[in-house]
């Protein structure tokens, strides 16, 4: 099952209300994913800062700041429940290992557009717990979870970010990751879990060092073996491509103003215009990508 | 009738399809903002009308019986699926496995339909008025299936007895599936099922596939494979 979501802006007119629109998508698939939910919002911020979002876990706010604060120099923190956006001038070189090696803490995503927030509970209480309504952004992207091959916990939600402003959802399954994780971690990719998803946004990270994000998914065609419908984006594009087969659902809705994508049309039902938008499902093996 | 999505349960709207008031005799139904919910008029039975002014999920009209239903919209999977008779209409386009496992009645779609539409079907007429997706009729085993567009990948796919009409350009025929000589007969059929869609298009325009029924009986001479 999973349920996945997607909002990509073709004009400014949604920008402010980019995160309403995202959470009512969010909560209609609560029924395809209960486990956990996760969403990465874009901002196209013309601030040269980078921007770090880390997940807490157990730790306090107080305790991390109080760390934290030894070890970079100049850093804004925003608190955000148990996620915290931090935002540096340094470039990630220095601050990535130094966010590797703080113990009790995920970093969950970086970049200069890209802020994630994921958590175990249902969809409903995480866009409430995040207050996702309040966000604006350029593009957006959600998951909701119903576990089948790793454990839930917040490594193992969706979305998975394994390089600047990169991230990756995915309804289905993969039945090669675990060969594809040692080729990748041989050319040194990381990985924080288990999960089949982390693998494929690791190939994502890794080809896009030498193609754009199109040339990637349409490599990803011969090398990722299962099901999947998967929605990648970058700093300035978004994408979705669906596997040979396509038993796993997606249904697009593009207007003058939007694109958007889910897993069930009822997650797009109250969006604006939506009833006089070209609506389509994607046909498989054909990588629908917009921006760059 | 007037049944708003909005205002109603969606299991109170099919209830009360379920059950019409015999008394009052209405039958003619109308419900508005479907939203895409799932089962809109999933199991009825009764000869009525109902038109539903939007886009529908799931398994809309499953196991319809005799019951005469619109969509003005797109239908998500499985529409009327496991129908036994009456006729379902969409006048948008349709997902996967439209018109699955059906008995009976009739499938109109006047858009296109994505992958395996008419899948293991059973006796049900699927008139598609654009093209339809990859395994289309795979098992199909009575019935017939039209398509004026194209077909796309494995149709008919360890086919049965369905007979398949396609106007436009198949891009794969499935295992056991093969173009067949279309006779008097099936061209009467294929008039009458176009009629039934309001449709004038000549049966000579389309070609006629079926079962090469090899797959039939096990062959001994491919023992050695298993």
């Amino acid at each position: 099952m999973c349920g996945i979501v997607g909002i990509y802006l073709k004009s400014k007119k949604f920008e402010k209300s980019l995160g309403g629109m995202l959470s009512k998508m969010l909560i209609s698939m609560e029924s395809r994913g209960p486990d956990s939910a996760g969403f990465a919002i874009y901002n196209r911020d013309k601030n040269k800062l980078f921007k770090y979002s880390i997940c807490l876990n157990e730790m306090s706010f107080d305790r991390f700041k109080k760390e934290i604060k030894e070890k970079i120099n100049f850093t804004k923190l925003e608190k955000n429940s148990d996620h915290v956006i931090l935002k540096s001038t340094l470039k990630p070189s220095k601050i990535l290992p130094i966010l590797e090696d703080f113990k009790g803490i995920s970093l969950v995503g970086y970049g200069k557009s890209i802020e994630i927030f994921k958590q175990v509970g249902k969809p409903s209480n995480v866009v409430k717990k995040f207050d996702l309504n309040k966000f604006s952004g350029s593009h957006a992207i959600g998951h909701t979870r119903m576990a089948t091959e790793s454990a839930i916990t917040t490594d193992g939600s969706h979305p998975y970010s394994t390089g600047e402003d990169e991230c990756l959802v995915h309804n289905g399954s993969l039945s090669n990751h675990n060969n594809l994780r040692r080729k990748l971690k041989k050319n040194g990719s990381k990985f924080n879990s288990d999960n089949d998803t982390e693998v494929a946004a690791g190939y994502i990270s890794d080809s896009l060092k030498d193609r754009n994000l199109k040339q990637t998914l349409k490599k990803g065609l011969s090398d990722l073996d299962g099901f999947y419908t998967f929605i990648a984006g970058t700093h300035s594009g978004f994408a979705v491509l669906r596997d040979e087969i396509a038993c796993k659902p997606a249904v697009i809705a593009e207007t003058k103003d939007y694109v958007a994508i889910s897993s069930e049309f009822q997650a797009m039902a109250h969006l604006p215009n939506v009833n006089s938008a070209k609506i389509f499902e994607p046909e498989p093996g054909v990588v629908y990508s917009w921006g760059k | 009738m007037l049944l708003d999505l909005k205002k109603l349960k969606l299991r109170s709207v099919n209830e009360k399809l379920q059950n019409i008031d015999r008394k009052k005799n209405k039958r003619d139904f109308v419900i508005s903002n479907p939203e895409g919910n799932h089962a809109v008029c999933a199991g009825l039975t009764d000869n009525i009308d109902v038109t539903i002014k939007g886009h529908v999920g799931y398994y809309c009209a499953g196991m319809n019986q005799n019951a005469n239903i619109t969509v003005e919209g797109n239908v998500g999977t499985g529409v009327a699926e496991n129908m036994m008779s009456g006729k379902v209409h969409v006048k948008g386009n349709a997902s996967q496995s439209a018109g699955a496992t059906a008995h009976g009645g009739t499938l109109i779609i006047d858009g296109d339909t994505s992958s395996r539409c008419g899948i293991s079907m059973k006796g049900i007429d699927i008139i598609v008025k654009g093209s339809v997706g990859h395994m289309s009729a795979f098992m199909a085993q009575s019935g017939n299936l039209v398509v004026f567009g194209d077909a796309g990948e494995a149709l008919g796919d360890s086919l049965y007895e369905t007979n398949i009409y396609v106007k436009g350009k198949v891009k794969s025929l499935g295992a056991d599936c093969e173009e067949k000589k279309m006779n008097k007969q099936h061209k009467i059929k294929l008039k009458e099922l176009l009629k039934k869609a309001g449709s004038n298009i000549k049966p000579e325009q389309f070609k006629r596939y079926g079962s090469a029924r090899k797959l039939y009986n096990f062959n001994i001479d491919n023992v050695s494979n298993y």
